[in-house]
């Protein structure tokens, strides 16, 4: 019985930080999808998020949701200006200048924050901070289950946006097939930097979920390398396939971390990736098209 | 202004293109052998750290910049090659020995993870190199009983012949050494037919394949060369730095040998060493400057990382080239003198290439 809430412990735990490797996985997804970039400063974005949701709480003593809600904004602002500005000017470019291209995006946030917010690790109160639930002899923080719940609430209205709306259909049309998106009048350059904004919306909320759990800090973006992991499990093109992923990798590391020496729990995600990639490339959830990596 | 006539079809794959490049190659081999009698040990010191990197540039263009390949985890195999130098020294084993043990074992490091994960296109690619660069930095860190875990590891002066390889002058000399081997080796590797078949892969794998290539058998190899040449550097970086560190080896190190390639040129010798010159004067300049720049901004603690960063965006946005580009331009401008027209130095317009159905 010690045992099972032990372990029953550990997987909500995995699976809370999981949701957030999840998240910033999606983000990968998001991008990669469409324009087949991959965003090597999405952990810098979701940085840059929590940043500016400590500055409109903490400082600016805004309310919880409202600073969260203004947070998101100004990171989806951002981010539709860096593919405006930055990005699109590479298209066509070898896929390793993106990838640098991005790398080195991510050293420039992680100044600027470093400069504007300072070096320290900052937190602000949310209503999550320090509660819990007792669920049948199992004592649940609050924080975790609101990064579950968040994340679950996030990926409905995503799907609902892709699957209903007119902008989300346009999406999806761009994604598959650019130019005859272009054909049908869709305005496939605007609808690529909007799915940036989208992708560093969904970076700022992973930020603002992951605050009462760990502080934030200018270095938060090493997160990312571990949502890679998440984003190959995924097959790197499937929505779902990323945030189970996420889930995936968050599990394996806890229980990493309780059974195996000490180490072990820092390079899982390195592990679990490069076992992927060897034995199963193209992912759990790819789609069946003709892609090969 | 030289006019090459093509009397000869060898004329194309020879090393040298005219006695020119002799003369100012031999020239400058020349100063760099009499530069440790003239300047003192502090620059004979910085410019044995520029031939360290130099070599490590030169082992990555051959895969980014010839093949095509991106790899963001050569700091580990720097490593690698440090740690095996090191180790084998510290068991009394000689240094002429242990310098192409560590290279050759790092190869067979570089072919061991570049045959499972060459399969893979650019990204995968990247994201693969970073995850086993991050898995051998911890391994380097938490395996206490060989390379001393944070606790450092003390490097054996090496003896060539006899004579004790110590101080900037010994590790000058050593590098400009290696350097040069590899430079040459890699020269005669490019005129060979397996470098035509890496530049082959680079510009399209399809076609490639399709004359014949085996990809994965020449990805492997050229990861596996790249990865040696590295552990060469790596090997002579432990004695240049006479402490080994094991968080020295990080992610940042990997990216620095990418900024050396994007900076320096890809697809050019030249732009590796140009590169590293860069990339090493880069924190000496900032140094330099530090007290006197306004605002306080010499101060900020993340200053050179940002820098970094910086400069390698505006090179991949404005300057593709790189300093090797710059220098063609420039080139071409006094060549063609007055003639230089607008449209010299424009890029062809490119368009996006899809990886996904292939």
């Amino acid at each position: 019985m010690e045992d099972a809430a032990r372990l029953l412990q550990l997987v909500v735990n995995g699976a809370a930080a999981g949701c957030i490797y999840g998240l910033i996985a999606l983000g990968f997804v998001l991008i990669y999808k469409a324009t087949e970039m991959v965003n090597f400063a999405q952990g810098d974005i979701m940085m840059l998020g929590g940043f500016v949701a400590y500055s409109a709480i903490a400082h600016w003593g805004v309310n919880y949701w409202v600073g969260g809600l203004i947070a998101i904004a100004a990171t989806a602002a951002f981010g539709y200006a860096l593919d405006a500005i930055v990005l699109r000017r590479v298209i066509g470019q070898p896929q390793f200048a993106v990838v640098m291209l991005t790398l080195g995006l991510g050293f420039i946030f992680r100044a600027a924050a470093g400069i504007t917010w300072g070096y320290d690790s900052v937190g602000f109160d949310t209503p999550f901070t320090n509660k819990t639930v007792k669920l049948g002899g199992l004592i649940l923080g609050d924080d975790n289950l609101s990064i579950i719940a968040g994340t679950v609430l996030l990926c409905g209205v995503l799907y609902l946006f892709f699957a209903k709306t007119r902008l989300g259909v346009a999406m999806q049309a761009s994604s598959q097939n650019q130019l005859a998106a272009y054909y049908m009048g869709i305005p496939v350059r605007n609808v690529f930097s909007m799915i940036w904004a989208i992708s560093a919306g969904v970076a700022a909320v992973a930020g603002i979920l992951l605050s009462p759990v760990s502080m934030i800090d200018v270095n938060m973006g090493f997160l990312g390398i571990k949502a890679f992991a998440a984003a190959v499990i995924g097959g790197f093109g499937s929505i779902p396939g990323s945030v189970i992923g996420g889930v995936f990798v968050g599990i394996v590391e806890q229980l990493a971390g309780y059974y195996l020496p000490a180490g072990f729990q820092e390079v899982t995600s390195n592990i679990v990736l490069l076992g992927m990639l060897f034995i199963r490339p193209q992912g759990l959830f790819a789609e069946r098209m003709g892609k090969r990596v | 202004m030289r006019y090459l006539f093509r009397t000869n079809y060898k004329q194309d794959i020879r090393a040298w293109r005219h006695s020119g490049d002799v003369f100012w190659y031999g020239l400058l081999i020349a100063t760099i052998m009499i530069i440790p009698f003239v300047l003192g040990e502090f620059y004979v010191g910085e410019m044995g750290g520029v031939f360290i990197f130099a070599i490590a540039g030169v082992g990555l263009m051959l895969l980014v910049g010839y093949t095509g390949l991106i790899s963001l985890g050569h700091a580990a195999f720097l490593g690698i090659g440090a740690y095996v130098n090191s180790v084998l020294l510290s068991h009394g084993i000689p240094f002429v020995i242990t310098l192409p043990v560590a290279g050759i074992f790092t190869a067979i490091c570089g072919a061991a993870i570049g045959r499972p994960t060459l399969r893979m296109s650019g990204l995968y690619l990247a994201i693969a190199t970073l995850s086993f660069g991050s898995i051998v930095g911890t391994v380097f860190q938490k395996w206490t009983a060989v390379t001393g875990g944070f606790d450092g590891f003390a490097v054996p002066t090496p003896y060539v012949f006899g004579v004790s390889v110590e101080g900037a002058t010994g590790v000058y000399y050593t590098s400009f050494a290696v350097l040069l081997f590899v430079l040459w080796m890699s020269i005669n590797l490019l005129r060979s037919p397996i470098g035509r078949a890496m530049v082959a892969i680079r510009d399209s794998e399809v076609s490639a394949q399709s004359m014949g290539i085996h990809l994965a058998k020449y990805k492997t190899l050229v990861f596996a060369v790249s990865a040696g040449i590295t552990g060469l550097a790596g090997a002579l970086f432990a004695h240049y730095v006479r402490f080994l560190a094991p968080d020295a080896f990080d992610v940042l190190l990997s990216v620095q040998f990418v900024t050396i390639v994007f900076v320096g040129g890809l697809g050019s010798l030249r732009g590796a060493i140009l590169g590293a010159i860069f990339v090493r004067l880069l924190p000496q300049a900032i140094a330099i400057v530090r007290d006197d720049l306004p605002f306080g901004i010499g101060r900020l603690p993340g200053l050179e990382p940002s820098l970094f960063g910086l400069i390698l965006v505006l090179v991949i946005l404005f300057q593709p080239g790189g300093i090797n580009g710059l220098w063609l331009k420039t080139k071409l401008w006094f060549q063609a003198f007055p003639f230089k027209r607008q449209t010299s130095g424009r890029r062809q317009k490119s368009y996006a290439r899809s990886e996904r159905l292939r």
